[in-house]
């Protein structure tokens, strides 16, 4: 491979590297994305849960005398 | 723009890109002649300059977004303009490694502090690399987004001047291929590869850009959820 050959090839290596990395960075990104959804789910499914629960309390207070 | 329907979009942008970037690397290996001086180098040009424009484009998108903005004081833009500006810069560093890969092969330097084409890309690169460190030193909200806006407009000057630095300059050693005589700067075969190439980053550039802004909104909107929920 002459020089002129390594030169080309490492500049279109270069922006495949770069795309690649940019690829990467963005998967970590989207499992961040993913986590955080699960853990606001997991929050508003507890949330309901407990609402659930002090509803019939509530309603047992107000039928009491 | 709805989710669907912006998700149909990227994915259209990620095909174009693929066959165009895929078909312009075959045109420039496999059809277009070896240059009469440069040689075999010459074909850095087919992704150094799409590149170079494309990161342009990025910051002219991302100064019309900050006029949005400020013009019509909706603040949607902010995030859109800000996406711009991160995918210009991405751009910007594949400009300026391949850039000085070229320099490196045909003029036997890494880099020419007398170029005013090189130093003031990287003034430019240098300007965008900054609006991170302003935009993260002021909390989010309406203060915040005017003053990213002004300074991506700002930056959007710095453009012609680039572009036109080499074509105002003398003695420079930065060649300048689009001019008056771009017809018999490039020949029909390497005009072609470069347009095609062009496109293909273009596509990839818009591709990434509505991937990113998708990101970045359900990001904002998570932690607007994380606020409401706690």
């Amino acid at each position: 491979m002459s020089s002129a050959e390594k030169y080309v090839t490492a500049a279109y290596l270069v922006v495949l590297t770069v795309l690649l990395a940019y690829l990467v960075i963005y998967a970590f990104k989207l499992s961040r994305l993913e986590r955080e959804v699960g853990e606001l789910a997991e929050l508003a499914r507890r949330r309901r849960d407990a609402e659930r629960t002090s509803e019939p309390e509530r309603d047992s207070e107000e039928v009491a005398p | 723009m709805s989710t669907s329907l912006r998700n149909n979009t990227a994915v259209a942008l990620a095909v174009a890109a693929f066959v165009l970037l895929l078909g312009g690397l075959a045109l420039a290996f496999y059809w277009v002649p070896d240059a009469p001086i440069e040689g075999f180098r010459q074909r850095i040009f087919y992704i150094h300059v799409p590149v170079a424009l494309t990161a342009y484009a990025c910051f002219g998108w991302a100064a019309w977004k900050a006029l949005r903005l400020l013009w019509l004081r909706d603040e949607r833009y902010d995030l859109e303009s800000y996406t711009a500006v991160h995918m210009g810069l991405i751009f910007g560093i594949l400009t300026l490694v391949t850039g000085s890969i070229w320099a490196r092969t045909s003029w036997g330097v890494w880099w020419s502090w007398g170029e005013r084409q090189l130093v003031l890309f990287l003034v430019l690169f240098l300007f965008y690399s900054a609006y991170f460190m302003l935009r993260y030193s002021v909390d989010p909200g309406p203060r915040r987004a005017r003053m990213s806006a002004v300074y991506a407009l700002f930056g959007v000057v710095l453009i012609p001047v680039s572009f036109l630095a080499i074509r105002l300059a003398e003695g420079l050693i930065h060649p300048v291929v689009f001019d008056r005589n771009v017809n018999s700067n490039l020949a029909g075969s390497q005009l072609f590869t470069f347009l095609v190439c062009f496109a293909g980053t273009l596509a990839l550039a818009a591709s990434l850009y509505v991937n990113e802004l998708t990101g970045k909104r359900v990001d904002e909107r998570l932690r607007e959820l994380r606020e409401a929920l706690t």
